[in-house]
C-alpha cells in the first residue's frame, strides 16, 4: 500500500513539474496587429524571444574582394553558373559557401580530393549549383517575398549540410491493412504545430499546384463548396505558416474574416507570394535534383527533401530577423547570364520551370 | 405597486453595511441601501457613457457600435477619451457597478438572516469580467488588451483572441469550462423537468412528493442526489463553468504565449513513453 502511495506521490510531482515547466511566466512581450480591440496581437515569452534572437545572428561576410581581373568561367573549368565573377570573388563565394554549408567537411563536402574541382563527381556539388541558381532566382525575381533582406544559403542551412528544415511526402503511419489512413489524427506533429489536422499540408499547397482557399467570400452560401477534408488540410497549412513564423493567425489575418485581403494585413500578400515562391523552388528547382540524390538523402516515397515555410524562416517572422542576406554577395542576388546551357541539370527540370513561371502562377490570384 | 400583506413582516430595518439607516428604505419593490445607490450611479453613468461612446463613434446600428480599449503603446496609463479612455472609465463604472450588486446581495441577505449563497456565486461572474479587462490586461501590462464593448466588435475579439493561440480548443481550461457550461444547461434541464413532472400532473392526477422525484432518479440511474443535494450540485457546476472560463483566458498571454496544441507536448514528452 504504501509503495503504491509513493507511486502516486512521484507520478503527482512528476505531473507538477510538467505543467509547470511548460508555462511561461508573465510579464510577456505584446504586438499590437490590429486596430485596437481587436485582439490582433503577438504575444512572445521574453525567455523564447531571446532564443530566437542568439539563434539568429548571421555570421560575419568574408571582406570584399576586387571584381577586376580575369573571370572565374576563364581561368576554371565547368563553371557553369557563376563564370562571370572574378577568380577573386568567386574564390570568396566558395569559401562562403563551405561555411555557410559544410563547415565541418570543407571543400571535400563536394569536391574529390586529387580530381581537381571541376569534375561533377559528388551529387553534392551537381545539388549545390541547382541550389544557387534557385537562390538567385528567389532573390531576382520573388522581391514580392524575399525583397529587402533577400536569401543566400545560409538563410536555410546555418552550418548544415541539408538545411533543418525539410520535408518529405508524408506516408501514413502504420495502420489497419485494407485500411485508408486519413493522414491526421497524429500525435506530436511539428508540420501542423502538434493539431489533430491532416500532417502533411506540403504536398497539396508546396508541392502541387492547388490555392490554399477554402472560405466563402459571401456570407450565405452561394455556391462556394469546399470539403472538410480540403479545409482541414488549409488549416494545416495555415498552422505550419505560424509555427514556422513563429506568429499567430492575426499576423496576416482579421479572424473574423479569414478571405478578405481588405481586412488583412500586408503578411498575407507576402505569404502568399512565399507559397507560389515555395511551389516553384520545389518544383523547378529542387525536384529534378532527386535523380542525383543517394537513397540516404531522400523521403520514404523516395522523392528529395524539399522546400516549406520552416526551411527559411526556422521560427522568425522573418529569416534571421530580417538582416539582408546578399548586400555582401552580389552574385547571388540575381540570376547569371545565361552561360552555356547547363547540361547536367537534366532536361526535366528545364521543362518544369517553363510550366512554373511567375506567369502561370499569379493566374490564380484573385 | 401593491404590496400582499404579509410582506411587511420581512420589510424590516437592519442588516446594512454601510450608510446605516440613511438607505435603508424601499423604492415601490425594491429595497434601495447605500450599494443599491453606487449601483444606480455606476450603471447609469457607464451606460450614459457608452451611448456617448456609440453618439461620437460611425454608426447608430445596434450590431456595429464598438468602444475599443486604448492601442498598446498606452500600456496601464490613462489614453485620452476618445483613444480608449471612454473604454476604461466605462470599464470602471461597470466594475464598481456590478461589485455594488453583489454588495447590495449581500446587505438583503443579511436583512433576512440567510447565507450569502447568492452573491457567493454572483461573484463568480464578476471574476470573469474582472479577470477579463483588468487582471489579464494587468499581467500583460495594457489595456489594450481587455475586450471592445460592442455586440460584434467583442466577438470579434474572441475569434482573434482564440487565434493568437492557433486553435483554443486545446486550451485545458478552456475545455473544463466548455464541459462545466454544458453540464450546468444539462442539470438545469433535468432538475427543471423533474420539478415539473412532480409538481404540475397532468389531469386527474395528483401532484408528487419528493420521493417520487428521488425514486425516478434512483430507478432511472441507481441514484438520487436528493433536493438539497442538486441544489448544490447546480450552484458547484455554475460556478465551475465561470471559474474555469476565468482560468482559461488568464493563462492564455499571461502563462502561455505559443499554439495551445504545443501546449500538450507535456504530455506526449512524458519520460514514462518518450
Amino acid at each position: 500500500m504504501k509503495i503504491i502511495n509513493m507511486n502516486w506521490f512521484a507520478s503527482a510531482a512528476v505531473l507538477g513539474a510538467a505543467l509547470l515547466s511548460g508555462c511561461d511566466i508573465p510579464p510577456q512581450e505584446t504586438v499590437q496587429r490590429g486596430y485596437r480591440g481587436t485582439g490582433m496581437e503577438a504575444v512572445y515569452s521574453p525567455e523564447v524571444l531571446q532564443a530566437l534572437v542568439d539563434a539568429n545572428q548571421v555570421p560575419a561576410a568574408i571582406p570584399a574582394v576586387s571584381s577586376e581581373g580575369p573571370r572565374a568561367a576563364d581561368v576554371y573549368e565547368n563553371v557553369q553558373v557563376l563564370g562571370d565573377l572574378s577568380v577573386a570573388e568567386f574564390t570568396r563565394l566558395m569559401a562562403s559557401i563551405t561555411q555557410w554549408v559544410s563547415p565541418e567537411q570543407g571543400c571535400n563536402y563536394c569536391h574529390v580530393a586529387g580530381e581537381g574541382f571541376a569534375a561533377d563527381t559528388l551529387y553534392t556539388k551537381k545539388v549545390s549549383r541547382v541550389m544557387i541558381q534557385m537562390t538567385q532566382n528567389a532573390n531576382q525575381n520573388w522581391g514580392a517575398h524575399v525583397g529587402g533582406a533577400g536569401v543566400n544559403c545560409y538563410t536555410c542551412h546555418r552550418g548544415n549540410n541539408v538545411p533543418q528544415y525539410v520535408w518529405n511526402i508524408g506516408v501514413p503511419p502504420r495502420h489497419a491493412s485494407g485500411m485508408v489512413h486519413q493522414m491526421q489524427n497524429v500525435a506530436h506533429q511539428e508540420s501542423n504545430a502538434y493539431a489533430s489536422l491532416p500532417f502533411d499540408p506540403f504536398t497539396r499547397y508546396l508541392l502541387e499546384d492547388n490555392a490554399a482557399r477554402v472560405a466563402g467570400d459571401t456570407p450565405l452560401p452561394t455556391g462556394h463548396e469546399a470539403s472538410i477534408e480540403s479545409t482541414e488540410y488549409v488549416y494545416s497549412l495555415m498552422m505550419h505558416y505560424s509555427d514556422a513564423l513563429g506568429v499567430n493567425c492575426t499576423h496576416c489575418h482579421n479572424t473574423r474574416a479569414f478571405a478578405a485581403w481588405d481586412q488583412s494585413n500586408s503578411e498575407r500578400v507576402k505569404a502568399w507570394h512565399g507559397q507560389q515562391m515555395v511551389k516553384e523552388m520545389n518544383n523547378a528547382y529542387i525536384n529534378p535534383t532527386n535523380q542525383w540524390l543517394p537513397a540516404y538523402r531522400q523521403g520514404a516515397l523516395g522523392d528529395a527533401q524539399k522546400v516549406n515555410c520552416a526551411t527559411c524562416h526556422q521560427g522568425a517572422y522573418q529569416p534571421l530577423l530580417g538582416a539582408n542576406m546578399i548586400a555582401d554577395y552580389p552574385s547571388l542576388s540575381r540570376l547569371a547570364p545565361a552561360a552555356e546551357p547547363a547540361e547536367a541539370m537534366g532536361e526535366g527540370m528545364e521543362m518544369e520551370s517553363a510550366n512554373l513561371d511567375n506567369g502561370s502562377m499569379s493566374g490564380e490570384a484573385h | 405597486m401593491s404590496m400582499l400583506t404579509f410582506e411587511k413582516k420581512y420589510r424590516v430595518r437592519g442588516g446594512t453595511l454601510l450608510g446605516g439607516d440613511l438607505f435603508d428604505f424601499w423604492i415601490g419593490p425594491f429595497w434601495v441601501g447605500f450599494f443599491g445607490v453606487t449601483t444606480l450611479f455606476f450603471a447609469s453613468l457607464g451606460t450614459g457613457l457608452l451611448v456617448y461612446g456609440a453618439a461620437m463613434g460611425p454608426t447608430w446600428n445596434i450590431w456595429q457600435i464598438n468602444i475599443a480599449p486604448p492601442d498598446l503603446s498606452y500600456g496601464l496609463g490613462l489614453a485620452p477619451l476618445m483613444e480608449g479612455g471612454l473604454w476604461q472609465i466605462i470599464t470602471i463604472c461597470a466594475t464598481l457597478a456590478f461589485a455594488s450588486w453583489a454588495m447590495r446581495q449581500v446587505e438583503i441577505s443579511r436583512k433576512l438572516g440567510m447565507g450569502l449563497h447568492i452573491p457567493f456565486a454572483f461573484s463568480f461572474a464578476i471574476l470573469a469580467y474582472v479577470t477579463l479587462v483588468i487582471v489579464r490586461p494587468v499581467l500583460l501590462g495594457a489595456w489594450g488588451h481587455g475586450f471592445p464593448y460592442g455586440i460584434l466588435s467583442h466577438l470579434d475579439w474572441v475569434s482573434n483572441v482564440g487565434y493568437q493561440f492557433l486553435h483554443f480548443h486545446y486550451n485545458p481550461a478552456h475545455m473544463i469550462a466548455v464541459t462545466f457550461f454544458f453540464t450546468t444547461a444539462m442539470a438545469l434541464s433535468m432538475h427543471g423537468s423533474l420539478i415539473l413532472m412532480a409538481t404540475d400532473p397532468r389531469e386527474g392526477e395528483t401532484v408528487k412528493t419528493g420521493e417520487h422525484e428521488n425514486t425516478f432518479f434512483r430507478d432511472d440511474i441507481g441514484y438520487s442526489i436528493g433536493a438539497l443535494g442538486i441544489h448544490r450540485l447546480g450552484v458547484f457546476v455554475a460556478i465551475s463553468a465561470a471559474f474555469w472560463s476565468a482560468v482559461c483566458i488568464v493563462i492564455s498571454g499571461p502563462f502561455w504565449t505559443r499554439g495551445w496544441p504545443e501546449w500538450w507536448n507535456w504530455w506526449l514528452e512524458l519520460p514514462v513513453w518518450y
